[in-house]
């Protein structure tokens, strides 16, 4: 039975929404029946409307991520390797890591325009920061006995980096990666929403501008299940990545 | 002195725009930036629309923590609670808050309502998540040295269960302050028509530039500053701990 429990939870949530918008209490405004939304799903599948807008926001945000990453644990690195970039740096991140990047979006379309560019360098600016902060705590917590056995074992600077520094640091960088991915997402659906334009935000922002209430809840729905299968896929990575490290013996978590 | 970098950079900004390296229409001076907050500030318009944002994110925030670390809780106590409720939280966790933004003002319009409701939906899954795992971790040996003691399980539920997913739920409260501010901006970017989000998007499309700078830049510091105050406010509560 509690085996089962998933996917009795998962058919209850879907009956339930189906018999409380069949039941009259909301306007199928307010709730249309998953069926309906359901068959909008399918339909936007079949004329290819749904891929072309998926596709976008994967493209964007998985760049920018991508990007992202890059950027963040070569800073991260530079942070921990060079004093003149810890010096210049550590307030910066210090200071831009809480803060609400989302905020800059009008600044960044302002010298950037409406196109990709800016909204990609929205999700670059966005999801930069964990990865840098992730990057940073992890190299600096990495065993001092550790580089010391390396330095005695003779592997100069660059080795020591790429040998010993890295791989000990990865399961704290694909920490900061699994929270950078969906803030990703999220940022590239708000720009979306805010600039219009082809994309499952922008997508979803037209729908309730002209009121098309499955448009919006078929929206919701492959927005959740394109953000579950992402954060999924980067678990997958991570115990990919990490098959050598302890942790992958142990079962997976969300 | 830390924060030296931070000043140069102002400077830099500063300089780059008075000798005319980039056109004012772009970047406005940082000087006229704070003189266009001062003039918002003093008129009001920063006062009305700042109170309209800090009372949705307050309002939304609090339904958040108080849900979220009572249903985290009942998950790590009651089984037959994790087995069902726990897959829809797993499942909805990874879901992209924003995605949320047109399905709130559907239901409740342009205004506070559906700002405080997405807040709340956004926000209370990270503190269930956190206040799960931080009841989880408490020690077995703790629970059941309590019950021997004759506690009854609500009393061990409250004083050993609760304090123990403590340091965890602070973290977990951490991540959806910030996550509030975020929510907040982008809802108010979106569709509002009122708060300091609704003022950024408002001035930027007058082309007020420097206000539209200074706006930002006080939407960014409270944020941070809000954070700040929290790390400071929870040490204090977890002093105990040490």
């Amino acid at each position: 039975m509690l085996r089962l429990a998933p996917w009795i939870s998962l058919l209850a949530l879907a009956a339930a929404w189906e018999i409380f918008a069949r039941s009259g209490a909301v306007t199928p405004f307010m709730l249309p029946r998953l069926s309906v939304v359901l068959e909008r799903i399918g339909a936007d599948a079949a004329s290819g409307e749904l891929w072309q807008n998926l596709g976008m926001t994967l493209y964007r945000s998985l760049l920018g991520f991508m990007i992202a990453t890059t950027i963040g644990i070569l800073l991260g690195f530079a942070v921990t390797q060079n004093r003149f970039a810890r010096w210049l740096l550590d307030p910066l991140v210090s200071v831009g890591f809480p803060m609400p990047k989302i905020a800059f979006l009008p600044i960044i379309t302002l010298w950037l325009g409406f196109h990709d560019l800016s909204k990609i360098s929205m999700v670059v600016f966005d999801a930069v920061f964990p990865v840098v902060t992730a990057t940073i705590a992890a190299t600096a917590g990495v065993e001092r006995h550790l580089l010391w056995s390396a330095r005695n074992l003779g592997a100069r600077p660059r080795e020591l980096l790429r040998e010993v520094v890295f791989p000990a640091a990865l399961p704290q960088i694909m920490t900061g990666l699994q929270v950078a991915l969906p803030i990703a997402l999220i940022v590239c659906i708000v720009a979306e929403m805010k600039m219009g334009g082809i994309g499952l935000g922008g997508a979803m922002i037209t729908a309730s501008r002209f009121a098309d209430s499955p448009g919006v809840f078929a929206g919701i729905l492959e927005i959740a299940i394109a953000g579950y299968v992402l954060v999924k896929l980067m678990a997958l990575l991570r115990r990919r990545l990490l098959a050598w490290h302890p942790e992958a013996e142990a079962p997976a978590t969300v | 002195m830390k924060y030296l970098p931070l000043l140069l950079l102002a400077l830099l900004w500063e300089a780059i725009v008075r000798f005319g390296l980039v056109s004012p229409d772009l970047l406005p001076s940082l000087s006229d930036v704070l003189s266009a907050a001062w003039k918002l500030a003093r008129e009001g318009d920063l006062w009305g629309n700042g109170l309209a944002s800090l009372a949705r994110g307050g309002a939304g925030l609090a339904l958040a923590v108080v849900a979220g670390a009572v249903l985290g809780i009942l998950m790590a106590w009651w089984r037959s609670v994790d087995a069902f409720v726990g897959p829809l939280v797993e499942a909805l966790y990874p879901m992209p808050k924003s995605a949320l933004i047109p399905v709130t003002v559907l239901w409740l319009g342009f205004g506070d309502g559906s700002k405080i409701l997405l807040i709340f939906l956004g926000c209370m899954l990270p503190v269930t998540l956190a206040a799960y795992n931080g009841a989880r971790s408490c020690e077995q040996a703790l629970v059941w040295s309590a019950r021997s003691l004759g506690a009854s399980r609500l009393r061990v539920l409250w004083d050993v269960v609760v304090p123990s997913a403590l340091p965890e739920l602070v973290n977990g409260v951490r991540t959806a302050l910030a996550l509030t501010f975020v929510l907040l901006v982008s809802s108010e970017l979106i569709v509002a028509r009122s708060g300091l989000g609704y003022l950024i998007g408002f001035l930027g499309e007058g082309g007020v530039y420097d206000a539209m700078f200074a706006v930002v830049l006080v939407v960014a510091f409270l944020g941070f500053f809000a954070d700040r105050l929290y790390q400071r406010a929870t040490r204090r509560v977890l002093a105990w701990r040490e």
